[in-house]
């Protein structure tokens, strides 16, 4: 019981937590450069090299934003084993549906007969 | 010692050790996740398949012929995120004041929090706005559709986050959150730090990738 409840009382100081605002704050700067990158074709070489990845390195930056807030902001890192369990778990079955979704789909646009042949 | 059996009992501790109140809302957020993840995965599946515009990143015909420019506008939406993330840093300098007894620094980050958030609602509800005026109505089309549901049903969190709050500033300016209490801000947080993760996921997804 008390160490839950010390627990709860060791969070981080403001320091870590500016740290991470900062930190946050140039990930997001990130993304829209390499977005602006690419959408402007400008430093051309650069973007070149960049618009084939373009997709997994903005989904990196924002799933390393997302571990950064639910670690240090919503204590996770802190706060121990089961309530990272609930929300890992969670996470796990909210990718399966994201990724269910797309598969279904995905098979009906390239196997689901169109308008022109069902007439 | 009646002061330390007085805080024990404002905490409700489970078999695990965990505040009932704190495991309740982590549930509620896990269930949250599946929630937004119907919705981001809609709103992929739909991605780019509009057999009209209006387009989110490329310019589109209207219904008189004209070419228009692209509907999303990336940095007023960045302006927003950016908020929405020191947002999330003030929630938890608020809590820090109300763990330690500090009213003004609880208040103060409070208030800044807010803050925040109604300007990320007012940049959302003049986005909406300056779409629909564009030519963009719930069923235009696809991206119309899956846009505004996506979307919408994260400004609708967010402005229930912010009447959390509010109600909690109110009470914390009747001097009713001392730090035995503190727990009650913190599950608000909690709250406000989820609808600031699924806006990290929704603005790559939505804004950024074409």
């Amino acid at each position: 019981m008390d160490a839950a409840a010390h627990a709860e009382h060791s969070h981080p100081g403001w320091q870590t937590y500016l740290k991470i605002a900062l930190v946050l704050f140039a990930l997001t700067a990130l993304e829209v450069a390499a977005y602006e990158v690419v959408e402007r074709h400008s430093p051309a070489a650069f973007a070149t090299l960049l618009e084939p990845i373009v997709v997994p390195v903005l989904l990196i930056l924002s799933a390393f934003k997302f571990a950064l807030v639910a670690m240090f902001y919503m204590h996770l890192k802190m706060d121990g084993k089961l309530l990272s369990g609930v929300f890992s778990f969670s996470l796990i079955l909210a990718a399966f549906i994201i990724s269910a979704l797309m598969v279904i789909f995905g098979y009906l646009y390239s196997h689901a007969p169109t308008v022109n042949q069902l007439k | 010692m009646a002061e330390h059996a007085h805080a024990m009992d404002e905490h409700h501790y489970t078999a695990t050790g965990i505040d009932n109140r704190k495991l309740a809302i982590w549930t509620f957020i896990g269930s949250e996740c599946m929630f937004f993840a119907s919705l981001i995965g809609t709103y992929l599946v739909y991605k780019g398949r509009d057999v009209i515009g209006p387009k989110p990143h490329a310019q589109w015909l209207d219904k008189a012929g004209q070419l228009q420019e692209q509907m999303l506008e990336i940095p007023l939406v960045t302006f927003g995120t950016a908020l929405l993330l020191f947002s999330s840093f003030f929630v938890v300098l608020a809590l820090s004041g109300a763990q330690r007894g500090n009213r003004k620094q609880l208040i103060g980050w409070l208030i800044a929090t807010i803050f925040c958030g109604v300007f990320f609602v007012g940049m959302q509800v003049y986005e909406f706005n300056h779409f629909f005026h564009r030519g963009m109505g719930y069923t235009t089309n696809l991206f119309g559709s899956t846009f505004y549901t996506l979307t919408g049903f994260h400004g609708t969190h967010v402005t229930l986050g912010l009447v959390w709050l509010v109600s909690v500033l109110f009470v914390a300016l009747k001097g009713d959150l001392p730090p035995e209490k503190s727990l009650n801000l913190e599950i608000a947080a909690l709250y406000w730090h989820f609808v600031d993760v699924v806006w990290i996921v929704i603005f790559p997804v939505v804004y950024l990738i074409r």
